[in-house]
């Protein structure tokens, strides 16, 4: 029995492999087949109707929305306004950033407090405030501070400080625990090894995430700014719900360029930072 | 401080000995904090607060939010329970559907976007394109398609899809261009043709990293789902969530909406960690 | 102080599960001024052992006497205080490689300051004049604000060895030191060592991978194997046979015992430090 058992496969292994192998490609892609057909019946969705209108809606796009002459006028107000989104995506990045930079390190398993219930509920609190829809920030706080800059910054601040302490979180994780260590064993006392220590090593990570977060934010502010009225999100409903196309192309034109110059910029920042 | 001068490469200011210099220090970081510390700074002071009176306003919001997450009910009747579940279940289905689309479309553009897989031209023309649809912001594109095929789960899914396939695009070419290039010539020597190379070689060794980012994309999708849902009005649970914050004014039923939304990203959360051990592992 | 024992250590033992000693009962004392060389193969407790005396690592049972005072019971500020006193050096040098040379040096002082201004970098004039004297002696000074990670790798040792010193210690514990340099840099940081022992009489104890070294630099040798001490004397007292017994059954020690293994055929005696290291470099 025994050497039938560890003889016999050895000559059909390869075939039974692949065999199997392909079985479970195909089990695999008739489940997401069916994944895809259900989403689509739950979803409401026209799989031929919305294929079939993309060259068309891409084409209608190009003709209304291309600037015109006129459009110009509105220029001075939308690059106020994209002024307005960009420096409410910096301010609720670097607010968020110092809180979750304390609760980081103090969260953290690296350089992190001792305390396994004051860790775990930093990160839950994270998890919690990261994972809540942004939407659900802002039209809460709509209700007691009302339409205005100072809402949509509150509502980007809250996420943004959910996302950041858990990226953070995760920086000082992975952050080399021999120099940290080291200064441990001069005799410093915990801020110190902090500061010159566990920062020092991850400064250049904990930055780019910070760079990251304000690109992001830059999109998540227009969709802020639809709600609480402020921004390119409040420029681009104005001029799109008014049907002036021609405005709501500049305006996506000089989104496109903002984000992609905030882009270029960090990516060298970045670069330079290491 | 007769002994200062006794040791060269010692720099002073004034009196005292110099411990950060230029070379020491790293102008780019100094620079870059400076300049986020000066515009948040600027932002503070410029803000139009519109008389507001911040300790009545925080004191209600922090109500509010208690009210939200510590006493949700359906109580105010304007929604049942089985339209929360159902709607819950359509924004994953809008997720889903927009990020199985973008991950197959994104795998070809992905190969055309990694320069070992792509010539330098088409691969900067794919590079250069996504990053114009990325900077466009999802709810931008949602709006557009809205008022282009009309209000639905289709304009939701399409708008939802471009701004993920430029995402994916990237994340899939960079893992292409990662592939040792030793593996692809050896295919190449042994006369495999362009698409045997990428069934053979490309998806094998990168499937594992693909699969990664198409379900971070997966929980972004998610998100971005309820966002279009509640200022498009593309369906889902987001157009419930923004009509129990924006037209009932009822807290607490955006505080059960707030939960279903937890629930589902915390999942997703969980099942992201196990498929990452899990990957890690092999 | 009265008695000429720096560091006395009895009964010392660390376990990690209930059979498993990284440690076992090993007791040893220590004068000032001595440079004491611990050998013996990887995993068989050296840094162990050195993480226990300040307490980086926390010993499961025995007691270590620093200067006299209990140090396995300190708590907080008199902990901070006693590593303040004990220097510490290490294999991969652990510096903090985005800050410059001086400033690492500095680091040695944190122990001496509040947290407010260990936090932000505040020395005194006197500080920073020590540091660079440090420096200077370690022959660095006109690296003194290059970036740490610009350096080389004996040039990061020294950097190392500057820190440890900056904070006026009465032990250096030295884990490894030389174990990623090359054979110069490894000289340059041996030569250090014993200088700092001779001049300033402070004790170092010196993990160590190379009996070859141990035997050249120390006053005094450990011998180390699976937690256990098996040996101690000074070098002229360690025999071919001791060698074999410290690293027997171990793979990575290999072409270390078989170097051993290829004098003792030539009979020659161990005694003669000068004739035993001639024969392991010609090897």
């Amino acid at each position: 029995m025994e050497t039938s058992m560890s003889l016999a496969p050895q000559k059909t292994f390869d075939h039974s492999y692949f065999r199997k192998k392909n079985l479970a490609i195909l089990a695999l892609v008739l489940l997401m087949v069916l994944v895809m057909w259900g989403s689509g019946k739950v979803a409401d969705f026209d799989f031929v109707y919305a294929f079939t209108s993309i060259p068309l809606a891409l084409q209608w796009m190009a003709i209304s929305f291309a600037p015109t002459a006129a459009s110009l006028s509105a220029l001075p107000e939308l690059l106020h306004q994209t002024w307005l989104t960009i420096l409410s995506a910096v301010a609720a990045t670097t607010t968020a950033a110092i809180l979750a930079l304390i609760l980081g390190v103090l969260g953290s398993n690296s350089v992190g407090v001792k305390n396994t219930v004051v860790k775990t509920s930093i990160r839950v609190i994270a998890s919690v405030f990261r994972n809540i829809p942004i939407v659900a920030w802002a039209l809460v706080l709509l209700l007691s501070f009302k339409q205005g800059e100072f809402t949509g910054f509150l509502a980007l601040f809250l996420s943004t400080f959910g996302q950041l302490t858990r990226l953070f979180l995760d920086t000082f994780d992975e952050v080399p625990l021999g120099p940290i260590e080291a200064v441990g064993a001069t005799g410093s006392s915990y801020w110190p090894i902090i500061f010159q220590a566990a920062i020092p090593c991850a400064i250049p990570q904990l930055m780019s995430w910070v760079l990251y977060m304000v690109e992001t934010n830059i999109r998540s502010a227009t969709l802020v700014g639809m709600l609480t009225g402020t921004g390119i999100g409040f420029a681009f409903d104005l001029y799109y719900k008014s049907f002036r196309y021609d405005v709501a192309g500049l305006l996506v034109i000089i989104t496109i360029i903002t984000v992609i110059s905030i882009e270029l910029i960090s990516a060298k920042v970045r670069r330079s930072m290491l | 401080m007769k002994d200062t001068a006794a040791i060269p490469g010692m720099r002073m200011k004034g009196n005292k000995i110099q411990i950060r210099t230029p070379e020491s220090t790293n102008k780019a970081l100094n620079i870059t904090l400076f300049v986020l510390a000066a515009l948040t700074i600027f932002t503070f002071v410029q803000m139009d607060y519109r008389n507001l009176d911040f300790l009545e306003a925080s004191y209600f919001a922090l109500r509010d939010f208690g009210m939200m997450m510590f006493s949700p009910s359906l109580k105010a009747g304007h929604f049942g329970w089985d339209t929360i579940v159902y709607e819950t279940f359509k924004t994953i289905g809008l997720a889903i559907l927009s990020t199985v689309f973008s991950a197959i479309i994104s795998f070809f553009l992905g190969l055309a976007g990694a320069l070992n897989f792509s010539n330098k031209t088409l691969s900067t023309l794919c590079k250069s394109l996504m990053s114009l649809i990325r900077a466009i912001p999802t709810i931008l594109w949602v709006l557009v398609f809205t008022v282009a095929i009309g209000l639905g789960s289709e304009a939701a899914i399409v708008g939802i899809s471009f701004h993920s396939i430029a995402y994916l695009t990237k994340a899939f070419s960079e893992s292409f261009e990662e592939i040792d290039e030793g593996t692809i010539e050896a295919l190449k020597a042994s006369g495999a043709s362009y698409w045997q190379i990428v069934f053979q070689c490309a998806l094998p060794e990168t499937i594992s990293k693909l699969l990664s980012w198409t379900f971070i994309r997966f929980e972004i999708n998610f998100t971005n789902a309820v966002a279009v849902g509640a200022v498009a009005g593309a369906g889902g649970i987001g157009y419930q969530l923004f009509q129990a914050g924006s037209f009932y004014y009822s807290i607490q039923e955006v505080g059960v909406i707030v939960y279903a939304c937890l629930i589902v990203a915390f999942m997703l959360e969980f099942i992201s960690i196990q498929l990452r051990k899990r990957y890690i592992v092999q | 102080m009265s008695t000429s024992e720096l560091l006395e250590i009895e009964g010392l033992s660390k376990s990690y599960r209930d059979d498993q000693f990284a440690l076992k009962d090993v007791s040893t004392s220590i004068r000032s001024g001595e440079l004491i060389s611990i050998i013996g193969s990887s995993g068989a407790g050296k840094s162990t052992l050195l993480r226990c005396i300040n307490r980086l690592i926390e010993a499961s049972s025995g007691s270590i006497k620093f200067k006299g005072q209990e140090v396995t019971t300190l708590k907080n500020k008199e902990l901070k205080a006693y590593r303040r006193d004990v220097g510490m050096i290490f294999q991969s040098y652990n510096l903090i490689y985005r800050l410059s040379a001086i400033e690492n040096v500095l680091h040695g002082r944190l122990g001496y300051k509040n947290a407010l201004a260990g936090a932000l970098g505040l020395y005194s004039e006197e500080e920073k004049q020590l540091a660079f004297q440090l420096l200077d002696e370690v022959g660095l000074a006109e690296f003194a604000y290059r970036r740490a990670d610009r350096l080389s790798g004996g040039q990061k040792q020294r950097v190392g060895i500057a820190r440890a010193l900056c904070q006026q210690p009465s032990l250096m514990l030295c884990d490894e030191p030389i174990a990623s340099l090359d054979p110069k840099s490894s000289k340059d940081v041996m030569d250090s060592l014993r200088k700092i022992v001779d001049e300033r009489q402070i004790t170092c104890i010196v993990n160590l991978h190379q009996v070859k070294t141990a035997i050249e630099y120390s006053d005094r040798i450990i011998g180390l194997r699976h937690g256990e001490k098996v040996f101690e004397g000074d070098p002229s007292s360690l025999t071919l046979d001791i060698i074999e017994e410290i690293y027997e059954g171990t793979k990575d020690e290999y072409t270390e015992v078989a170097a051993m293994a290829q004098i003792s055929t030539m009979d020659v005696a161990l005694q003669d430090n000068q004739e035993l290291v001639g024969a392991i470099d010609g090897n």
